[in-house]
């Protein structure tokens, strides 16, 4: 009986007062830590919310037409036919460029930055590339129209055509006019932004592998370029191409930059200095006009397929730069 | 002799691999040059006292950016007003009850592509959830797609400066008899404040200049107004509508607009980053 008696006083404050203040505390404390895991779930929530809107939305296109909407190419509001193919392959078409000239520049200049420059410029530099990273992609856009676009028009694709225009095989990618607006202007504003990310997510990655490694490595005599190649890329591999998928799903879901520039045809031509389209630039350039359910139907449709691209490409891109850290954590 | 071919060999592999890297710097970095330097040279000639007090021209005629700037400013703050609670509170959750929770780690990888997903999907899903049941576009369907894009943002950046808050200072509290909300928000938000400031205004920076989600959600206004139940206009989306125009002066003033956004993002991106500074050298 003493046991429980001194129990029950060490638990139970003395006083009513205090009691009351304990007890609001206690009740603060756990509203605050119901009201937090409220709000994390609401995370999820928004994602959820995103898929089952978009779906909603997109039903009434995937209804009529089936799964047929994934592969033709019709794109007529008049008639009320509706085929995502052109706006697909123009998204998978300028990503790809992009990816191209973004992925080798952005790796050298990680390597740049890691091994080669000098201590007192790695962080200007560092800073300016994030800069480039932090620009709205509205500007890249209207740069793009007005400076880039006629750049390109009057001196390099004149040149192209004349280059490859005659060559067998590569001539239908370099033929017809000229336009300066179209798929490949808007593949290199697209490599243009993500250059930045690639850069700055290897220079992360790169600078995770241990020192000794890289010393060591010296120490036998290899040169720069060797220790790159043999030691940081093969330690880093899985996080590279995990900041590469993270550009590639910036790129695949641009809209802005790219509406500027791809001059919105919905046609596949197989010259990439032909306009073409994209599904953000399609979406961007139309919704807003669209008249009637089933072509805004359309259009979500388009924003649910594009969506599904980018987070397979960006889940993927998580997965592989978790698992880096966890081996450089280990 | 073999050996020396192959050293010249590893050398020469060497001075182009080099050379190559100084290369991609340079045409990473000229590019800046490049856009920044059209933009300067475009916005600033037609910089004037007149956009920032006249409203947007019809066609043809000269005026400013006002409704625009006012719009946009508005759909920031709503946005942020809306998003950085819910992005601190999670973020909170996430570093402070339930670091080793399942949730939280799923959390985090949503939060992660939320982060990086297209901005025009957001618009969609708005338009879909606001715009549709309410019948029309409006400041605030815009305002709330803003907010999507600030929440990701915020909750990344709570999580990770709360985490760099020492645990001894928890502890400390812990002993002093304080309950876990108290510790966490005199002491732990206290600690972290300048990178939790740091984020919100990553996220002022992000969502300043985004056009994609407004589009189909605030659209646009040509008129004064400060109605948060009618349309609203804002920089980007003036700025896509009049660089796309034939017009001159609405070209004009879309550079400007353009100037007017970057110069905003890049001081806002140096005040987060200074402020963030003497957190990671410490």
């Amino acid at each position: 009986m003493a046991d429980v008696a001194l129990h029950d006083q060490l638990v139970r404050p003395k006083s009513k007062p205090r009691m009351s203040v304990m007890d609001r505390l206690r009740l603060g404390d756990a509203v605050f830590h119901a009201l937090t895991r409220t709000a994390s779930i609401m995370v999820l929530v928004i994602l959820g919310g995103v898929m089952i809107a978009l779906v909603q939305g997109a039903l009434p296109a995937f209804r009529t037409f089936g799964l047929s909407f994934l592969y033709e190419q019709h794109w007529n509001p008049v008639t009320e036919r509706f085929g995502a193919l052109a706006p697909i392959y123009g998204t998978i078409v300028t990503s790809l460029i992009a990816m191209v000239i973004a992925v080798p520049v952005g790796l050298l200049i990680a390597m740049f930055l890691t091994e080669l420059c000098p201590l007192w410029l790695r962080r200007p530099i560092g800073i300016a590339i994030e800069l480039l990273a932090g620009i709205p992609s509205i500007i890249y856009g209207i740069w793009g129209l007005f400076v880039f676009a006629p750049f390109l028009q009057t001196y390099v694709q004149p040149a192209l055509i004349e280059t490859f225009g005659y060559v067998p095989g590569l001539s239908s990618l370099f033929a017809g006019p000229p336009y300066g607006i179209g798929v490949l202007t808007s593949g290199l504003i697209l490599a243009v932004m993500v250059l930045p990310f690639i850069a700055s997510i290897s220079r992360d990655v790169f600078e995770a592998v241990p020192p000794v490694l890289k010393e060591a490595a010296y120490g036998l005599g290899c040169t720069t370029w060797e220790v790159v190649r043999n030691v940081v890329l093969p330690f880093t591999r899985v996080g590279v191409v995990g900041g590469i998928m993270l550009g590639l799903g910036r790129a695949l879901g641009e809209t802005m930059a790219v509406t500027f520039v791809i001059g919105n045809a919905h046609r596949i031509s197989s010259s990439i200095l032909a306009p073409g389209t994209t599904i953000s630039a399609t979406i961007a350039n139309e919704f807003t006009e669209a008249t009637g359910d089933l072509y805004t139907s359309a259009l979500i449709a388009l924003g649910f397929i594009l969506f599904i691209i980018t987070f397979i490409v960006l889940a993927c891109a998580r997965y592989l730069l978790l698992r880096l850290e966890q081996r450089v954590g280990a | 002799m073999a050996a020396t071919a192959l050293y010249a060999a590893r050398r020469r592999r060497n001075g182009i691999a080099q050379g190559l890297t100084v290369v991609a710097t340079v045409f990473g970095l000229g590019w800046l040059v490049l856009i920044l330097g059209d933009l300067l040279w475009e916005g600033f000639s037609g910089l004037s006292l007149q956009v920032f007090t006249e409203m947007t021209p019809p066609p043809g005629s000269d005026g400013g950016l006002l409704n625009p700037i006012v719009g946009s400013v508005i759909l920031t703050v709503i946005a942020v007003a809306i998003g950085t609670p819910l992005g601190v509170l999670a973020g909170t959750y996430m570093a402070e009850y339930g670091r080793y929770d399942r949730l939280t780690s799923v959390v985090r990888f949503i939060n992660d592509i939320l982060l990086s997903a297209p901005s025009i999907v957001v618009g969609l899903f708005i338009y879909e959830v606001m715009v549709v049941p309410m019948g029309h576009f409006s400041g605030i369907a815009g305002s709330v797609a803003l907010a999507v894009l600030v929440i990701p943002v915020v909750v990344r950046t709570t999580e990770d400066m709360l985490l760099l808050v020492p645990n001894t200072l928890r502890e400390a509290a812990s002993a002093l008899g304080m309950p876990r909300a108290v510790v966490v928000t005199r002491v732990a938000y206290r600690a972290a404040r300048a990178g939790m400031v740091t984020g919100v205004l990553l996220a002022v920076a992000r969502i300043s200049g985004e056009t994609a989600p407004l589009l189909f959600t605030a659209l646009n206004n040509q008129f004064w107004s400060f109605d948060l139940n009618a349309p609203m206009a804002s920089l980007p989306t003036v700025i896509f509508q009049f660089a796309l125009s034939p017009y001159k002066e609405w070209q004009k003033l879309a550079w400007t607009g353009a100037l007017i956004i970057t110069l905003t993002v890049l001081a806002l991106s140096v005040l987060a980053r200074t402020l963030a500074a003497p957190r990671k050298t410490t």
